[in-house]
């Protein structure tokens, strides 16, 4: 026979992650480093925009790059070559970074990334348009790339990614006289599931609308580092 | 793919709330709310967890049983809560509102865990 013991509990299953990813954050704030999460499906063109964008942005500011990666360390690779520091995680099985890896990426990586010595780490996620959106990493801000050849859906088939993005960056945008499909239509779309959302349209390969993204992150930075003296 | 990782976090979360129970009871059933506004398909979590419960011996009878919660937003221009329609749909129908507030439907939340045991209370 069975009892009927109960407990309600009201416990967010991602709540232990949530708190982890709380602890990087305050681990970046207490170093005054700016995270940016980078995330989209893959092919859209996270590292070949952040092969453009972050020698730009290194002229200004002491950049590095935690990369995630299934099982090669190939985009790590072409990033090194621009002379960006590169944390690799190789997340293995999972298909998305999680505030876990982050830390154990920090503290035990065998590339260490010297905090203090930092101004903006940009995290370019595992390519996924789903997993990723539900697992906080410890960062500031987070960026949905989605490229105009995946058409102007995306963001309502995959609704978690755009809600949860700060920022829409639509790539390769030299390509748009190629396929059929409207820009407007795609920013509509986006801003129907979060209204907040801000867009930068570029094309990695021409450079075009490059620096804006560029000034997106420098501003983000700015913003977040306040005067010491302000800071409790 | 990432029902597996939650049901790890699930797992842990059910261990966790055992070993503060006065005698550690066997749990029997456990409800888990999950929001139609996550990217979680409960039938991979219910597969996970019947993989996962197999090497736990507190867990190997545990039944884990799905609450659907639908999406909830609220249109600031109308002042009232609807339900986007997931997929197609986010604005609000009759004004074009883009979706405001969400007020259900993020939730992965344990609700209830039953236990083959009669609860005692300090």
């Amino acid at each position: 026979m069975h009892n009927t013991a109960s407990a309600a509990l009201g416990r967010e299953l991602l709540s232990e992650n949530t708190h982890l990813a709380q602890h990087n954050r305050e681990h970046f704030d207490e170093a005054g480093v700016f995270v940016v999460n980078v995330m989209s499906a893959p092919g859209a063109g996270k590292t070949t925009l952040l092969e453009q964008a972050l020698p730009l942005l290194a002229r200004r500011h002491r950049v590095a790059v935690i990369e995630g990666d299934m099982a090669t360390e190939l985009d790590a690779d072409r990033l090194r070559e621009r002379g960006v520091d590169v944390l690799a995680i190789t997340t293995g099985r999972a298909c998305h970074l999680d505030a876990t890896m982050i830390a154990r990426g920090l503290h035990h990586g065998e590339t260490k990334l010297d905090l203090p010595s930092l101004d903006v780490i940009v995290v370019e996620n595992v390519g996924n348009l789903v997993c990723p959106a539900e697992f906080e990493i410890g960062e500031h801000r987070k960026v949905a790339l989605c490229s105009v050849t995946e058409g102007v859906d995306k963001p309502l088939k995959y609704p978690i990614m755009f809600r949860a993005a700060d920022l829409l960056v639509i790539t390769k945008l030299d390509l748009l006289p190629h396929v059929d499909v409207s820009l407007d239509q795609l920013v509509t779309n986006a801003k129907e599931v979060n209204p907040a959302l801000e867009v930068i349209a570029l094309s990695a390969k021409t450079g075009e609308g490059v620096l804006n993204f560029v000034r997106w992150i420098a501003a983000g930075r700015a913003a977040h580092a306040p005067p010491v003296a302000v800071r409790a | 793919m990432h029902e597996v990782d939650m049901t790890v976090a699930l797992v842990r979360s059910l261990a966790q709330w055992r070993e503060e129970q006065p005698g550690a009871p066997e749990i029997r059933r456990v409800v888990l709310q999950v929001g139609a506004f996550t990217t979680v398909e409960p039938d991979a979590l219910v597969f996970a967890f019947g993989v996962q419960r197999a090497s736990m011996p507190f867990l190997q009878r545990a039944e884990l049983h799905i609450e659907d919660v639908p999406l909830v937003a609220y249109c600031p221009a109308c002042a009232v809560e609807y339900r986007p329609v997931i997929g197609e749909r986010y604005a609000h129908p009759p004004c074009g509102e883009p979706m405001g507030d969400i007020r259900s439907g993020r939730q992965l939340r344990i609700a209830q865990i039953e236990t083959f045991e009669e609860p005692v209370y300090a």
